[in-house]
């Protein structure tokens, strides 16, 4: 089990509203990601889940239960914190162990849980070592490992992969998706990088400034993003926006067009530029096209191979039904 | 060039620091070598340095008129026991502190700190008279009590400076763990804290044991610890300077083996969060 429901959810710091009172259902099973801008108040919510922080209006229930009141032990929820948190005056087998001890289980239950977690995440050979004697990915395993043996009815992950190098931080983030699809249950995971919200989400949680911008699937948000906020968080490179007469003939106050929805030619199309500063990712070109006229530069996204060039007229012509329209407010027009 | 300036420079330091050492030495290596002496020869003028009849008969002296093992007992319950009630205070207190500070944290502890600003006999008369109704004077019990609370203020400081360097995730993540405020502070708080309260521990023994004035007011026989053991080789028997320096030198004597082995632990403690 792991329903959790925030009626009216709010904090306050001071005379400081860092999040406003909001509502939020999330499902059983469901891998839901917090993502937004630094200060967006995502990894406050996430503590007002686990109990850390006191919410200063409104109600958190965890099961049908009202959860409110709970101190964090007694929510049944398991947190991977950003600095792993481990304690390291303990073994890795000891740390994993913690909780079970603090539950009372017997010396027998906490060694077979122990070796069984160690074999999940492949930790089995470093069980008598400290966390000091372990790498930043090992680390997390154990943080992980920690949070598995409680069998939680939800894993909370606070910005777990942040200290972690890019090409680890990929691995992990692969382990954690297969951890949530061998376990099914329910996991909220907070980050600032739209790449892990998009790839690892059931559901995203769009935050800015303590407000929910939109709840939906990966692809819903991509492609149809309900404000402005929204539409230049999800998606990389960010979407293009345009303003003034060309937003205006399509009875908008902007327009978004993302990269990956316009096409480059160098023999013709709707709007002429030259390429300026080009990033060749060998599968991806991703060109910044100036002096279209159309107030920005222009993001497109042409296949690896492209010939052209730094200084190159090109035309651009955007896909017509990729074209988001939002008004003065920056909300969406259907 | 540079090097040879920089060895001159290296030199000079070093003399110096040694000057320094010495100086400050001084008077606890003449109390040592004056109880080898006669009496004759401790008020020698000119003094004599080290060509003297070395002689143990004031160590003799000494235990024969006072019993040295009762006053080194009372010396060990009083800064032993107000050292352990101290940190099961401080302990909470400095978590609390530490942990989850509210508006006053800091001035709460300008306020601790600044009861050891005021001269303690501004308080002794209040202090004798409550120990005397109460029955405290010239009890074991008594001394715990008042040598916990003159030293509180510093430990509670120390273990403070000392847990503001643990990160607070990691109580956290105890706490989610399924730890009880208990378990957090005894299973994860005070193991990683150890070598700080292990230099608390050191220097506040110390202090206890060296603490005169409390001491001197409120014991008289049976609880007096070995500061009273040397006081009474001072006063009423005029200049015996060879038995005086003895009851010192016995009487510092087990302080300083005990500082001498965990000098390391009390460098490191005193400098803790100083040089980071």
């Amino acid at each position: 089990m792991g329903r959790i429901v925030l009626d009216k959810v709010a904090k306050r710091f001071g005379d400081v509203e860092v999040i406003p009172p909001l509502d939020l259902a999330i499902e059983n099973g469901q891998f839901v990601v917090f993502v937004g801008p630094s200060g967006c108040g995502k990894s406050t919510l996430l503590r007002l889940v686990a109990g850390l922080e006191d919410v200063t209006g409104g109600t958190i229930s965890i099961d049908g239960q009202d959860a409110t009141m709970m101190p964090p032990a007694r929510r049944g929820l398991a947190m991977v914190f950003q600095s792993y948190a481990l304690y390291p005056h303990m073994t890795v087998r000891k740390n994993i162990a913690f909780p079970l001890r603090m539950a009372g289980a017997s010396a027998e239950e906490q060694a077979r849980k122990v070796s069984a977690a160690a074999e999940v995440l492949n930790l089995t050979a470093y069980l008598d070592r400290r966390p000091g004697q372990l790498s930043g990915g090992q680390r997390q395993r154990v943080a992980i490992g920690r949070a598995i043996v409680r069998e939680p009815s939800a894993f909370l992950f606070d910005e777990p992969l942040s200290n972690l190098d890019a090409a680890l931080r990929v691995g992990m983030r692969l382990e954690i998706s297969e951890l949530h699809n061998r376990l099914k249950t329910t996991m909220i995971y907070v980050t600032h990088d739209q790449v892990e919200a998009m790839t690892m989400a059931d559901k995203i949680v769009v935050l800015n400034a303590g407000r929910i911008e939109q709840v939906g699937s990966p692809l819903e948000l991509y492609r149809s993003p309900r404000n402005r906020f929204v539409a230049g968080f999800i998606g990389s490179p960010k979407m293009n926006f345009i303003e003034g007469a060309e937003a205006a003939k399509q009875g908008a106050a902007a327009i978004g067009i993302r990269p990956e929805h316009i096409a480059v030619s160098s023999a013709g199309g709707l709007w002429r530029g030259t390429i300026g500063v080009s990033e060749h990712l060998g599968s991806d070109t991703f060109f910044n096209v100036n002096g279209t006229g159309l107030g920005a530069a222009i993001t497109v996204r042409a296949g690896g191979e492209v010939d052209l060039h730094h200084g190159d007229t090109v035309w651009l012509t955007p896909e017509a039904d990729k074209i988001h329209r939002f008004d003065r407010e920056g909300q969406r027009i259907a | 060039m540079a090097r040879s300036a920089s060895r001159r420079r290296k030199t000079v330091v070093t003399l110096a620091a040694w000057t320094v050492g010495l100086l400050i030495f001084f008077p606890i290596l003449w109390t040592f070598l004056t109880s080898f002496k006669t009496e004759g020869d401790a008020i020698a003028s000119p003094p004599k340095f080290l060509f003297f009849d070395w002689t143990l008969e004031n160590y003799g002296a000494v235990q024969d008129r006072s019993d040295y093992l009762k006053h080194f007992w009372n010396s060990v319950v009083m800064s032993v026991g107000s050292t352990l009630a101290a940190l099961a205070i401080a302990i909470p207190a400095a978590w609390s502190m530490a942990f989850v500070p509210g508006r006053r944290t800091k001035d709460l502890l300008m306020w601790m700190l600044s009861t050891k600003m005021m001269p303690a006999v501004g308080v002794l008369v209040p202090m004798y008279l409550m120990f005397r109704d109460t029955g405290l004077l010239d009890t074991r019990i008594g001394l715990v009590i008042v040598l916990t609370l003159v030293n509180l203020p510093i430990v509670v400081w120390m273990l403070y400076t000392y847990f503001k360097e643990i990160p607070g995730e990691i109580l956290e993540a105890a706490r989610m763990d399924g730890a009880s405020l208990r378990a957090e502070i005894l299973y994860v708080l005070t193991p990683m804290a150890v070598p700080g309260i292990a230099s608390t521990v050191l220097l506040n023994i110390i202090l206890a044991w060296n603490e005169a004035f409390w001491t001197l007011n409120l014991t008289a026989a049976k609880a007096a610890p070995l500061t009273a053991f040397i006081a009474s080789y001072s006063s009423p028997e005029g200049l015996f300077y060879a038995k005086l320096s003895a009851a010192s030198t016995m009487a510092i004597a087990p302080i300083l083996v005990m500082g001498w082995f965990s000098q390391k632990q009390l460098v490191r403690g005193l400098t803790f969060g100083a040089v980071k």
